[in-house]
C-alpha cells in the first residue's frame, strides 16, 4: 500500500509538472504578442504625426510621410482583391455546388490548400517573369496581380467552406420551386453564406495588406506620389523594408510608424473577420 | 432576373414566349457553370504557371552550372559563379531549429486550451494566439532586428558561449562574437511565426479525440498528463504531424522576417550564432541588384528550389491532414 502511495504521489506530481508546463507555454505565447505589440505602439507612435497622411516620403534628413506609401498600398491592395475575389468565389463555388464529390474537385482542394501556404516570394517571382519582364519595367499593375494571386486560395477555401455549410434543403426547397442551378446558387446559396464569403475577403485583404516579399520585384518602390498603373509605385511594406534597413533615425522612425499603421489595419481586419465569422453559421 | 421569374413564365401566355424564357435560363445556367468550372481550373493553371515560369527562368543557372549549382557554396556575382548550398543550408538549418522550439511550445498551447483553460477564457486566448499569425511577416522582421537582436545580443548570446565554452562539440556551435543577427536569431524569430499555425492544427485535431475515450481514461483514475500523453497523442498522431509539416513549410519559405535579421552571409558555418543566408533572404536581397542574365536565372532557380521544398513539404501536410479528417468524420 505504502509503495502505492508513492507511485501515486509521483504521477500526480509529474502530471501537475506536465500541466505547469502548457500553462507557461501559453503564457509565453500571449507574452510574444504582448511584447511586439507594445514594442510596436512604443516605437511606431513616436513619429506618429498629420504629417505622415499628409506628406511624401522623404529623402534622408528631411521631414515627410507616408501619403504615397499609404496610397500605393491601398491602390494595389484594391486592385488585388477586385482581381482574386471574383475568380476565387467562382473556383470555390464550383467546388461545392458542382463538383462537391468529384475527384477533380478534391484534387483542386489539395493544390488550392499548397497554393494557400506557399511562399510569397515564389508569386513575386512568378509574376516578375510573367509580366515585368516581358514589359521590360516594375508596374502597380505587376504589384496587384501578384496580390491578386495571393487572394485566390484564401477566398477559394472559405467560399467552399461556407458553401458546403449551407443546408441542402434550402437548394431543394428552390429547385422544387423550379428555379435552374445556377440561380439556387446565386439567389439562395450566396445569400445564406454571405457573411462567411465576406470573411473570406476580409481575411485575403488582411493577408496582403502586409506582404511585402512579392513587391519587392514587381512594384518596386517610388519616392514620388504616382497613380500610373504602369509605372512603379510606393507600398507601405516595401517602404518599411527599404526605411529599416537605411543607416538614418529618421527613416527608421517612419518605418516604425508604418509598421504600426499596418499592424493596426491587419489586426483591426482580422478582428473584423472573425467577428463576422463567429456568426457565420448560415441559416 | 429574380425570384419573380418562375412566376413570369407560368403567366406568359403565349406558348412561344415561354419557350424562349426557359432557353435564356438555360444559357444562363450553362454559362455560369462554366465560369466557375473554368475559375476552378484557374487554381490548377496558376500553379502549373508558376512551375513553368520558375524553370524557364532558372534554365540558364541550370544549364550553366549543372548539378553543381546544387553543391556549391561559392556565390560570387563578380566572377558570376553561383552555388546555392549555403542558402540552402541555411534554409534548412533555421527552419530545422524554429520547429524544435515550435513543436513543444505549440502542443503545449494546444493541450492546455483543449484540457485545461477554464471556459470563459478559452476563446480570448485562443483568438490572441491566432492574432499572433495575423500579425504580418515585415512586423516581425522590423521588431526582430531593432529589438530582439539586440536582446539577444546583450543578454542570451554571452551567456550561451560562456555556458558552452569549456564543453567539447556544442562549443562549435556556439561560437563566434555575439552579432545579434544571425541563424539562432531568425531560427527563434521563425518560431515564433509558425508557433500559432502548429498550434491551430494541434488545438483542431486534439477536438477530434471523441470525449468517451478520454472519460474513460480519467474513470481509470489516470491523471492529465496520462491521459494526453497515451490518448490525446496517439490518437491524433498523424494530425500532429501534418501540422508540424505546414509549418515547416511557412518555415521554409519565410522570406521578409528571416531577410532582416539573418545577416545575409553566403558561407556556412558551423556556429548557429554566426550570420548566414536562406534562400528566400537570398532572393529578396539581391534580385533588384543582380546584373546580368545568369545573376537573375540563378536566382529565380534559388526560388525553383524553393517552391520544389516547400511544395513536397506542403503536400505531405495536406495528405496528412486530409487522413485525420477522414477518421474525424466517419
Amino acid at each position: 500500500m505504502a509503495l502505492d502511495r508513492g507511485r501515486y504521489e509521483r504521477r500526480r506530481i509529474r502530471s501537475k509538472i506536465t500541466v505547469g508546463l502548457c500553462w507557461a507555454a501559453a503564457a509565453l505565447g500571449l507574452a510574444i504578442l504582448g511584447i511586439i505589440l507594445a514594442t510596436l505602439l512604443y516605437k511606431g507612435f513616436a513619429g506618429l504625426g498629420i504629417n505622415v497622411f499628409t506628406e511624401m516620403t522623404p529623402p534622408p534628413g528631411s521631414d515627410g510621410g507616408l501619403l504615397n506609401a499609404i496610397a500605393g498600398s491601398l491602390i494595389m491592395t484594391a486592385i488585388g482583391v477586385l482581381i482574386g475575389t471574383p475568380i476565387g468565389i467562382l473556383a470555390g463555388t464550383y467546388m461545392a455546388e458542382y463538383g462537391r464529390y468529384s475527384k477533380v474537385s478534391s484534387f483542386i482542394r489539395f493544390i488550392n490548400d499548397i497554393l494557400l501556404s506557399a511562399p510569397s516570394i515564389v508569386t513575386g517571382l512568378f509574376i516578375y517573369e510573367l509580366m515585368v519582364r516581358p514589359m521590360g519595367h516594375f508596374s502597380t499593375l505587376a504589384g496587384s496581380a501578384a496580390l491578386a494571386a495571393l487572394v485566390i486560395p484564401t477566398v477559394v477555401r472559405t467560399t467552399e467552406n461556407m458553401l458546403l455549410l449551407v443546408p441542402n434543403t434550402l437548394r431543394e426547397a428552390s429547385s422544387a420551386l423550379g428555379l435552374p442551378q445556377s440561380l439556387v446558387i446565386r439567389k439562395v446559396a450566396y445569400k445564406a453564406a454571405r457573411a462567411g464569403m465576406i470573411t473570406g475577403v476580409l481575411l485575403a485583404i488582411a493577408r496582403i495588406s502586409g506582404e511585402t516579399a512579392p513587391l519587392l520585384f514587381t512594384s518596386l518602390n517610388n519616392q514620388f506620389w504616382s497613380t500610373n498603373l504602369n509605372a512603379p509605385i510606393a507600398s507601405l511594406p516595401v517602404v518599411i523594408f527599404q526605411y529599416a534597413l537605411s543607416p538614418y533615425e529618421d527613416w527608421q522612425r517612419l518605418a516604425w510608424t508604418g509598421a504600426l499603421l499596418i499592424t493596426a489595419a491587419v489586426l483591426t481586419l482580422s478582428i473584423l473577420a472573425r467577428w463576422l465569422g463567429s456568426s457565420r453559421s448560415p441559416q | 432576373m429574380s425570384f419573380l421569374t418562375n412566376l413570369e413564365i407560368q403567366r406568359s401566355a403565349s406558348p412561344a414566349k415561354r419557350r424562349s424564357v426557359l432557353r435564356t435560363l438555360q444559357k444562363s445556367d450553362v454559362f455560369f457553370r462554366y465560369l466557375t468550372q473554368s475559375s476552378a481550373y484557374f487554381v490548377l493553371v496558376l500553379l502549373t504557371a508558376i512551375f513553368g515560369s520558375l524553370i524557364a527562368g532558372g534554365y540558364l543557372a541550370f544549364s550553366t552550372f549543372g548539378v553543381s549549382f546544387l553543391t556549391t557554396e561559392v556565390w560570387n556575382p563578380v566572377t558570376e559563379q553561383f552555388g546555392a548550398l549555403a542558402p540552402i543550408y541555411g534554409t534548412i538549418v533555421t527552419s530545422a531549429i524554429a520547429m524544435l522550439i515550435a513543436v513543444p511550445i505549440s502542443i503545449g498551447i494546444a493541450v492546455f486550451l483543449t484540457e485545461l483553460c477554464p471556459m470563459a477564457l478559452r476563446r480570448p486566448i485562443g483568438v490572441a494566439i491566432e492574432l499572433l499569425a495575423g500579425v504580418p511577416s515585415i512586423i516581425y522582421g522590423i521588431w526582430g532586428l531593432f529589438f530582439f537582436a539586440p536582446f539577444l545580443q546583450h543578454y542570451v548570446q554571452p551567456a550561451l558561449i560562456a555556458a558552452f565554452e569549456h564543453v567539447p562539440i556544442l562549443n562549435n556551435f556556439f561560437a563566434g562574437p555575439p552579432y545579434g543577427i544571425g541563424i539562432l536569431t531568425s531560427a527563434l524569430i521563425l518560431a515564433m511565426m509558425v508557433l500559432p499555425f502548429i498550434t491551430a492544427v494541434c488545438r483542431d485535431v486534439f477536438e477530434t479525440v471523441p470525449p468517451v475515450l478520454k472519460e474513460a481514461a480519467y474513470g481509470m483514475g489516470w491523471t492529465t498528463r496520462e491521459v494526453v500523453k497515451n490518448v490525446v497523442i496517439p490518437y491524433t498522431r498523424v494530425g500532429i504531424i501534418g501540422g508540424v509539416m505546414l509549418g515547416l513549410g511557412r518555415a521554409l519559405g519565410e522570406t521578409m522576417a528571416v531577410t532582416f535579421v539573418i545577416g545575409n552571409a553566403h558561407r556556412i558555418s558551423a556556429s548557429i550564432l554566426a550570420p548566414g543566408t536562406t534562400i528566400s533572404a537570398t532572393i529578396a536581397n539581391e534580385f533588384t541588384e543582380a546584373v546580368g542574365d545568369l545573376y537573375t536565372s540563378s536566382l529565380i532557380a534559388l526560388g525553383l528550389i524553393l517552391f520544389f521544398i516547400t511544395f513536397v513539404v506542403l503536400a505531405l501536410a495536406r495528405l496528412m491532414l486530409m487522413r485525420i479528417e477522414k477518421k474525424a468524420g466517419a
